[in-house]
């Protein structure tokens, strides 16, 4: 049985803002007098990350979830609540804690802008500590992985957004951190370049057990790696669970496209009792629930003469979409 | 602290920062020429002032070139260090690539103290220190271990104030947020630093003595070197330099329980 990793109880977090009124009048007012209120952006939450999981943050923009992230990693301090994280509190920011986590920040680079990659690595390698020699081994093992070479040795700012994000990601990683912090690392990216450093983040997780807490608003990016996601809405948890059972719970009906070798097969596939949704000359959708799906195709095989057939679920755009608008799961 | 792991930082800081102001040869070369013509400019300037005066509150020409000696030798640090990294805190704030620097296990003041470096800055050092020389030789003053010593130890004290005071200014951006203007106008007091703190007025003494400590940042160092100065202004010196480092580093730690990192 793994161990919890994280554990957050009861947090919440509240920031002083100021707001201001439009228009000169609101611009003078507001240097003079500024309005500021307390809004609390996350409230009350709680939950467990055991080690070696990758879960998914998804909620609409300012729901929260970098918040979340921040606090976790020990930027910003919460106002109520605890944490820990692999057995610190993220806030003191021990040096020992340090080097079991890293963030990584889609938007932001921490790499030396003019200098080719490679310089920035063993900078951060002599910060954690690393000697020049395991150094090396890291950066040859992460970068076979990564799939970068040549990109080690040209100045970043010549690199592409892709490539660029691949060393922002060996430099983050080059002390082997036992927790990954991502907050919307494909941002930006193109769809291959996304595809890649997904398949690196899934190999990565398998080969050292890391625990990965990502948010993203590229849908794929959740679907293909993480198995539990925590909805954030409003600063609230709607739902922490398995990605499939929310899945099926917002869609519990298939649709099953049937095409049919004559438009009579259609009709007696109408006239059988299924939920129709439209028909086309020698093609038919219907509607089953989840849980009916084999035995719907068992009788569709055996009672009628059709030339193909294709199972379809809503787009999971259209399902993350109704997740982010409701309050409850 | 693991001493050795910072002198093996700090050593990596001054190689990706060299190598980084190398890719840019004509800046080079252009700060370079800018700092020779900026100390002649300066001299020129003083001169100007001489010209009908043989003494200015005390000071004779050949002494207030210590001052600008000095003074040449601190812009040459302010340069070389305090510009590319302490600017550069308004800018991590803002942008928030300040979460970086505070999830490395290095104490962060370090860190963005110290990251960069601008070589041109080393230049002005030099020139300063040759300056120094020259004076010392036109005011013949002999060096001994303890004239150097001591004149040392009062312009390390005076680099420790200044950085002090530019770096708690650039903290309360994590207030602020945008503080560039106040460092520019720490900038403008230190050019007051070029003359000698007997040439201005009562009141501005006081000022320039308490509020912003201008005297110690260049007069006192200065009559070090003419051997002119009282014990009680070098040990004053020295106090100062503690109590603003001291105060600075407690006020960046406070500080940092307020910073929010700037929203994705």
């Amino acid at each position: 049985m793994e161990k919890n990793i994280i554990n957050v109880k009861n947090l919440s977090k509240s920031f002083e803002v100021s707001s201001k009124e439009p228009g000169l009048k609101g611009t003078i007012k507001h240097f003079f007098k500024r309005q500021t209120k307390s809004l609390k952006v996350i409230k009350d939450i709680s939950f467990e990350i055991k080690e070696g999981e990758i879960v998914g943050f998804l909620g609409a923009n300012g729901a929260g979830k970098t918040t979340i992230l921040k606090m976790l990693c020990g930027l910003i301090y919460p106002s109520e609540g605890s944490i820990l994280v692999s057995g610190y509190s993220p806030f003191r920011r021990k040096d020992n804690f340090l080097k079991k986590i890293t963030l990584i920040m889609g938007q932001k680079q921490q790499l030396i802008w003019d200098l080719p990659p490679i310089e920035s690595f063993y900078l951060n390698a002599s910060i954690y500590e690393v000697d020049k020699f395991e150094a090396k081994r890291r950066i040859k093992t992460l970068s076979e992985m990564l799939e970068i070479d040549d990109e080690l040795y040209i100045p970043v700012r010549k690199l592409s957004l892709g490539q660029r994000m691949k060393t922002e990601l060996l430099a983050s990683l080059i002390h082997e951190p036992d927790i990954l912090f991502l907050d919307e690392p494909t941002l930006g990216l193109d769809i291959n370049a996304q595809r890649n450093l997904r398949k690196f983040l899934q190999k990565y997780n398998k080969e050292t057990n890391a625990t990965i807490c990502l948010t993203s608003h590229y849908m794929k990016d959740i679907t293909s790696l993480c198995r539990r996601v925590i909805c954030v809405h409003n600063g609230s948890i709607s739902y922490d669970g398995q990605l499939d059972h929310l899945l099926n719970k917002l869609t519990p009906v298939k649709e099953i496209l049937i095409v049919c070798s004559t438009e009579e097969d259609v009709n007696k596939i109408e006239n059988y009792g299924f939920t129709i949704k439209n028909k086309i000359k020698n093609e038919i959708t219907i509607k089953v629930e989840n849980t009916a799906i084999t035995s719907s195709l068992r009788t569709i095989l055996n009672n009628f003469d059709i030339e193909d057939l294709y199972i379809s679920e809503p787009p999971i755009d259209e399902i993350i979409g109704k997740i982010l608008i409701k309050k409850k799961l | 602290m693991n001493l050795s792991k910072y002198i093996k930082v700090y050593t990596k800081f001054l190689h990706t920062s060299l190598a980084s102001e190398l890719e840019y040869k004509t800046n080079i070369l252009i700060d370079l020429l800018t700092a020779i013509l900026s100390l002649i400019g300066s001299i020129f300037l003083l001169s100007i002032f001489f010209q009908n005066n043989s003494s200015i509150g005390g000071w004779e020409f050949e002494q207030a070139l210590i001052i600008q000696g000095i003074y040449t030798i601190l812009n040459g640090i302010t340069n070389t260090w305090f510009n590319p990294n302490l600017s550069e805190i308004v800018k991590h704030i803002r942008e928030g690539t300040l979460d970086f620097v505070l999830l490395k296990p290095i104490d962060s003041q370090f860190f963005i103290s110290l990251k960069k470096i601008n070589p041109s800055g080393i230049l002005e050092i030099i020139l300063g220190f040759f300056l120094l020389f020259y004076c010392m030789k036109i005011n013949q003053i002999i060096l001994s271990f303890n004239l150097l010593s001591l004149s040392l130890i009062t312009i390390f004290c005076s680099v420790c104030i200044l950085y002090s005071l530019w770096f708690f200014i650039s903290t309360t951006t994590i207030w602020f947020v945008k503080t560039w203007n106040a460092t520019e106008v720490l900038r403008s007091f230190l050019y007051i630093g070029r003359f000698p703190l007997n040439s201005f007025s009562f009141s501005l003494q006081i000022f320039f003595s308490v509020f912003i400590p201008i005297a110690f940042i260049t007069t006192f160092p200065s009559e070090v070197f003419l051997g002119i100065s009282e014990s009680w202004k070098i040990l004053l010196e020295f106090f100062v330099a503690i109590v603003f480092l001291f105060t600075s580093r407690k006020f960046w730690l406070f500080a940092l329980k307020f910073y929010t990192s700037a929203s994705s």
